[in-house]
């Protein structure tokens, strides 16, 4: 069982191998990947290092190049794919149908994995995807366990979950709530609630309001702490409630699920946030290598370590965890 | 240009949806999309009442396509999948890959819907190897996007071999979850969801905390806040666009329908407000209504 680290930086690259990733993801400075941050991400000469790098110490490079490509620009979504190729990439992540056909068709011995953003929730679109020579597919954060386990035990496909982080609740790649509000979304643009649209605006009565590109996402009184406004993650009102509509600010954290994922044979967990410090890569990753580590030595005796829980819950968003999809009762 | 009505996005009961279709059946609509396409436990229209529609609205001289569900997760959710696509007569509407597999397989047309994430000309080039016959835009994509698609070389030698839709109007379908919001908003869980959806035939409103409505919940599925609404646009659709879509509301869709058709060649502009956008399509956020 893999743990899958991300990173937006080469500090916060190092940072995960220093505690135990088995691998590591990253993108690549454009809109070509799903984290197209200002400050994030690699270039040509930024990305041999992580390789160089991930390699010395025997571990492997993902490359995540999972928007879809546009009419006038395919051929920087090919570049992307050369890039990675060149650099020393072990394996790509991709969404787009013509671009894993490209990856796979030019460059038949790169391990190829379908992206999240494929949206491949059942067995037929598993297969569907097969015809592209893929030997993975990470799942989107919209099933039940119930539903992994019956992904698990009938497609003859590895299966990558996502095991913490930011808590997408939307199906992955079916998701157009940002650029329904700014033109911007993740498909299209790599990007999701894009700080360029985010407005704060404190009030005359000590409440301070966030918009995103002038929508009133919330409204937090001064004794509340008050999250970034992803728009699935703000108050709205419905009759005449006025609420966490979608979600609250909420990471995943499957810790508890571990040993199930494990009996399942799910292949790899991935760990969200390329947009995150180094310093939270590394208390992240020391924590799931630990877990990872005790369930490996001794499946049948694992127990989550309450020390594991304080620092994941320390390390999320509005200082709480879910499991999210996995568990029915959230639906 | 050709109109079509896509599928009731909506839970309505079955009276509702036979009076809707009859309607449909008798006003001058060229195509009409039927089924269950955002969540598998409504169940007020089985397949075989699907299909008895689809029969009638065939004989009343429209053509007829079933739609699919769009989030597929469970395996009896594929059992109904694999019934739609051997229906051995209808043309299907494919709303997740794993349609387009299993018709591939078959070696049978499809429509790929707009949830499809087909974003280039490429990936429409693969599709189109695969059996694809229409092409439904992504609601997100705009007219210069859909432009650059069609006049790269690959597609212009092709052109002729498949048709374009765009969603034209109605409230967009911008996501799909594994949690249920219309059950959340009465505070239920979805395995107790009691199918609530049925009280709310045109979902429910999200309003911001200064009153904008800026989302519809509709079980599973989020949708615009705002009606899209490309009535004034149809003159720049010309060349481009094949087939436009309403998407089917409680009320007025008929009117609408009579409206545009007014208006396919900018005769008949209607003057449109506050709840309504057309920002998606000028390039725009969605949630924007440019006017002139």
């Amino acid at each position: 069982m893999e743990l899958l680290c991300p990173a937006g930086s080469m500090p916060a690259l190092k940072a995960a191998i220093t505690h135990g990733a088995d691998a590591v993801y990253i993108g690549l400075k454009d809109d070509t990947n799903a984290r197209h941050f200002a400050g994030l991400n690699f270039d040509q000469a930024t990305l041999h290092e992580a390789a160089r790098y991930t390699h010395s110490a025997g571990r492997k490079l993902h490359i995540a190049i999972n928007t879809f490509a546009h009419p006038d620009s395919f051929l920087r979504w090919q570049q992307a794919v050369d890039m990675a190729v060149s650099a020393g990439a072990d394996v790509l992540i991709i969404a787009d149908l013509a671009v894993l056909a490209y990856a796979a068709e030019r460059y038949p011995h790169i391990e190829l994995h379908l992206s999240v953003q494929a949206s491949a929730t059942n067995a037929a679109a598993i297969e569907f995807y097969r015809q592209f020579g893929i030997s993975r597919v990470v799942l989107p954060r919209v099933l039940s366990m119930q539903q992994v386990r019956a992904l698990a035990r009938t497609s003859q496909m590895d299966l990558e979950v996502f095991a913490f982080g930011s808590l997408c609740i939307m199906a992955e790649g079916r998701c157009y709530l940002s650029s329904y509000m700014t033109g911007e979304s993740p498909n299209t643009a790599g990007a999701c609630s894009p700080a360029a649209f985010v407005r704060w605006q404190e009030k005359p009565d000590g409440v301070l309001e966030s918009r995103l590109n002038d929508v009133v996402i919330d409204r937090f009184n001064p004794d509340e702490t008050a999250g970034y406004p992803t728009l699935c993650k703000g108050r709205f009102t419905v009759g005449s409630d006025t609420y966490h509509v979608l979600e609250e600010p909420t990471s995943l954290n499957t810790l508890d699920l571990l040993p199930e994922l494990y009996k399942e044979g799910i292949r790899s967990l991935k760990i969200e946030g390329r947009q995150r410090s180094p310093a939270y890569v590394s208390q992240i990753t020391r924590v799931w290598r630990a877990a990872i580590d005790a369930l490996l030595t001794a499946p049948e005796r694992f127990t989550v370590a309450a020390e594991w829980q304080r620092v994941l819950n320390s390390l999320s968003e509005g200082s709480q965890t879910t499991l999210g999809a996995y568990h029915r009762k959230w639906k | 240009m050709k109109f079509s009505l896509g599928p009731v996005q909506y839970f309505w009961p079955k009276t509702q949806m036979q009076q809707f279709y009859r309607q449909a059946a008798d006003s001058d609509i060229d195509i009409v999309y039927l089924g269950e396409t955002v969540c598998s436990k409504r169940r007020e229209l089985k397949f075989e009442d699907y299909k008895a529609l689809a029969c009638m609205l065939r004989e009343a001289g429209k053509q007829v396509c079933l739609s699919t569900m769009t989030l597929l997760e469970a395996p009896s959710e594929l059992r109904e999948l694999r019934r739609y696509c051997d229906n051995g007569d209808f043309l299907i509407e494919a709303n997740d890959v794993g349609a387009i597999g299993i018709l591939q397989e078959n070696n049978l047309p499809f429509v790929a819907g707009a949830a499809i994430n087909c974003y280039n000309q490429h990936t429409l080039n693969r599709l189109l190897a695969m059996g694809l016959s229409r092409w439904v835009m992504p609601v997100e994509l705009s007219r210069d996007w859909l432009q650059q698609l069609l006049q790269q070389e690959s597609i212009m030698d092709i052109r002729s071999s498949f048709e374009t839709e765009v969603f034209a109007f109605g409230h967009l379908p911008l996501a799909w979850s594994g949690r249920c919001f219309t059950a959340r908003s009465e505070d239920r869980h979805k395995d107790q969801c009691e199918l609530c959806c049925i009280k709310y035939p045109q979902g429910r409103e999200v309003k911001s905390q200064d009153g904008t409505q800026i989302f519809v919940l509709n079980g599973i599925q989020t949708q615009s806040g705002k009606c899209y609404n490309l009535l004034n646009q149809l003159p720049s659709m010309h060349g481009l666009v094949n087939v436009v879509r309403l998407s089917p509301q409680p009320e007025g869709t008929f009117d609408w329908l009579q409206k545009f058709k007014a208006n396919l060649h900018g005769t008949a502009p209607q003057p449109l407000g506050k709840n309504e956008s057309n920002g998606y399509w000028l390039n725009l956020a969605g949630m924007v209504m440019k006017i002139g």
